[in-house]
């Protein structure tokens, strides 16, 4: 690939989406609008993320792309083979070897550290462009901290259902101050957001935004105060690994109703079967 | 039992394989070389220089041989290729007086200066299906006239004061390939998203205004079709020179304008400019944008999609429309096993407070 770019991106784009990364460390929270470029996979596909990872990443870097937790889900091996083609950086599975990590719905299981930098695919960028279709309005409508209409929707939920019944993509406020849409992790994620050492960053290429939270940001669920935010999950441990408090994925195994349940992280799954933990079906799954 | 979704490297690697396979079709039909779709194939190869915003015949025509025919599917490619290249600057704007007409006709006078030229156009075909043609035949060779340098309709009507003059406008073209569309948008940058829009998107907009969702009773004033210089200044030599040729499809509509309280009544413009020959487009791209002028022009508000430049302005990119559709066969297991224990938990607790 000599007729690119290390990591695809010419010098003058990957400046430009510095800028626009800088600018949204800067405001936790707040979606920076950015001259998103057309690249060789199509809008929808992680085009945000993957711009957001060729202008981070540099020769040393160690790169783990993951899609709905799994490190061998088609679009996670395109990406991360399209970025060892025309980078050539290092790859990894490992969590806590990987220096960028580029995600699509989920946040890895096992903590994050300092110096390492969590990077989101973004379908919507906009936590209340379901409340009100107009960039114009919404624009508006953070510039004036005017959030009432998400919490009359939150409350509407409770209304209906008894509870908020948003499982994804669940609504967060960054510092007392912007509502940001943390992208479609599902709301058992949540809680990683807040505190973490690592710098998130959230790219929306389609939509041509990108917003973040440097480390250590306090990122608060929405919620009432007699109807507290709970990060849920499916009420089982994992049939390979034994863990309880991983993120499932439910496998239909037959169809007579036979169902296992196994971590959706499968580098955290692979970890803790590597050190000896099994589940329910770890025998017959080997 | 539990079959883990691993090998997604060798299936996409296998999927590949046959996509090359399916490409290149029956081998024993001889294989479409690049010049043969960019020669006989010209409106598919100048549809894909329009909306991928490239003005290079052979790359479209590489690209429609790569997709298989699927024209977004080449737009794509050209796109993410367009975007790898340095800009280097703009042209001097193209003057399309100056064109060299191939095609050249006026809804709204029988004759003109330059008069009417039909060019190569479907237009009186009869739409049969010439079975003739299946043994193709060449047709006899034909001397075509030169073309010629034609005025513009709409400067005949600006001169007598009947249509709203147009002052020009030395502000640097904006370019939403390298700055963020924001709204309001000016209508340059307006213009410039609908050129490179989808077609159909774009034909079915205008259409609407035609049968009253923000109707605009538009006359086609002119449409020319014909090649115009590419100018540059090169800062080193002080002046400009022609850096190439392009073909346009240019449409000016002339719509009714009532209802001013301070002008005597004049006519309006609508205005659409498109790389190749794309009439149907430009016409549509004209008819669109004078219905998104309707706040400049104090006509009321319909309602109407086209009249919307935030509907119409998010919704006209075809890739961007193309990838956001379909990514949603990718997997969404963690979203969907969030919402199935949302669903499960909530039918159980209705069940609960039923029993």
């Amino acid at each position: 690939m000599s007729d690119y770019n290390f990591a695809y991106l010419d010098e003058q784009t990957k400046r430009m989406i510095r800028r626009a990364i800088l600018k949204a460390l800067a405001i936790p929270g707040y979606q920076v609008p950015f001259a998103s470029r057309e690249m060789p996979m199509p809008y929808g596909w992680g085009t945000g993320g993957v711009q957001l990872t060729a202008a981070c990443l540099v020769p040393d870097d160690r790169l783990k792309v993951i899609d709905q937790g799994a490190d061998d889900t088609t679009n996670a091996v395109s990406i991360r083979a399209f970025f060892q083609r025309t980078a050539g950086v290092a790859v990894t599975t490992a969590t806590t070897q990987a220096t960028v990590i580029q995600t699509r719905h989920r946040i890895p299981e096992t903590p994050l550290t300092d110096g390492q930098i969590l990077i989101y695919q973004v379908p919507i960028p906009e936590p209340l462009r379901f409340l009100e279709p107009r960039e114009t309005e919404t624009r508006r409508m953070h510039a004036l901290e005017e959030y009432g209409l998400m919490h009359v929707k939150l409350y509407e939920d409770i209304a209906r259902h008894g509870q908020i019944a948003t499982s994804y993509a669940y609504p967060v406020k960054v510092e007392g101050r912007y509502v940001m849409d943390p992208s479609p992790i599902p709301k058992f994620d949540n809680p990683k957001l807040s505190d973490n050492p690592a710098i998130q960053l959230f790219g929306a290429g389609r939509e041509q935004r990108i917003y973040a939270l440097p480390p250590w940001t306090q990122v608060v669920s929405l919620d009432f105060d007699d109807h507290p935010f709970v990060a849920s999950k499916a009420d089982h441990a994992c049939d390979l690994c034994g863990a309880r408090d991983s993120y499932l994925d439910e496998v239909v195994t037959d169809d007579v109703g036979s169902r296992m349940f196994v971590c959706s992280d499968t580098d955290h799954c692979t970890t803790r079967r590597d050190a000896g933990h099994t589940g329910r079906l770890a025998e017959v799954a080997a | 039992m539990y079959v883990a979704v691993k090998g997604g490297e060798r299936a996409i690697a296998n999927a590949h394989a046959w996509l090359a396979e399916e490409r290149r079709g029956d081998p024993a039909e001889p294989l479409l070389s690049v010049a043969q779709i960019r020669e006989q194939m010209a409106l598919a190869v100048n549809r894909v220089m329009a909306e991928g915003s490239l003005y290079d015949p052979d790359l479209a025509a590489l690209a429609i041989r790569q997709a298989r025919g699927d024209l977004i599917e080449a737009v794509f490619l050209i796109r993410a290729y367009r975007t790898t290249l340095p800009r280097l600057g703009s042209s001097v704007p193209v003057d399309t007086g100056a064109m060299a007409v191939d095609r050249r006709v006026s809804a709204t006078f029988k004759d003109l200066p330059g008069g009417q030229v039909l060019g190569p156009t479907f237009d009186y075909t009869h739409r049969l299906l010439d079975f003739a043609e299946a043994a193709a035949m060449d047709p006899a060779p034909l001397g075509t006239p030169g073309p010629a340098r034609v005025p513009h309709v709409t400067a005949i009507l600006d001169r007598d004061g009947l249509i709203e003059p147009v002052a020009p406008d030395d502000t640097p073209a904006p370019d939403l390939t390298r700055e963020p569309l924001e709204l309001p948008a000016s209508r340059a940058l307006r213009l410039q998203a609908l050129a490179r829009g989808d077609e159909g998107f774009l034909l079915s907009l205008a259409y609407s205004t035609q049968r009253g969702y923000g109707r605009t009773h538009a006359f086609v004033g002119e449409l020319r079709i014909g090649r115009v210089p590419v100018e540059m200044e090169i800062p080193e030599l002080g002046f400009a020179i022609q850096i190439g040729e392009i073909e346009l499809s240019e449409c000016e509509t002339v719509n009714q304008f009532k209802g001013s309280r301070t002008e005597p009544a004049q006519f309006t413009r609508g205005y659409g400019l498109v790389l190749g020959q794309s009439e149907r487009k430009a016409i549509a791209v004209s008819l669109v944008d004078r219905a998104l002028r309707w706040q400049e022009l104090g006509e009321d508000d319909s309602g109407a999609p086209a009249q919307d430049a935030e509907f119409v302005l998010s919704h006209c990119d075809n890739i961007q429309a193309t990838g956001f559709l379909e990514h949603i066969k990718l997997p969404h297991y963690v979203d969907f096993q969030a919402e199935l224990e949302l669903v499960r938990r909530l039918r159980q607790e209705a069940n609960e407070a039923a029993s």
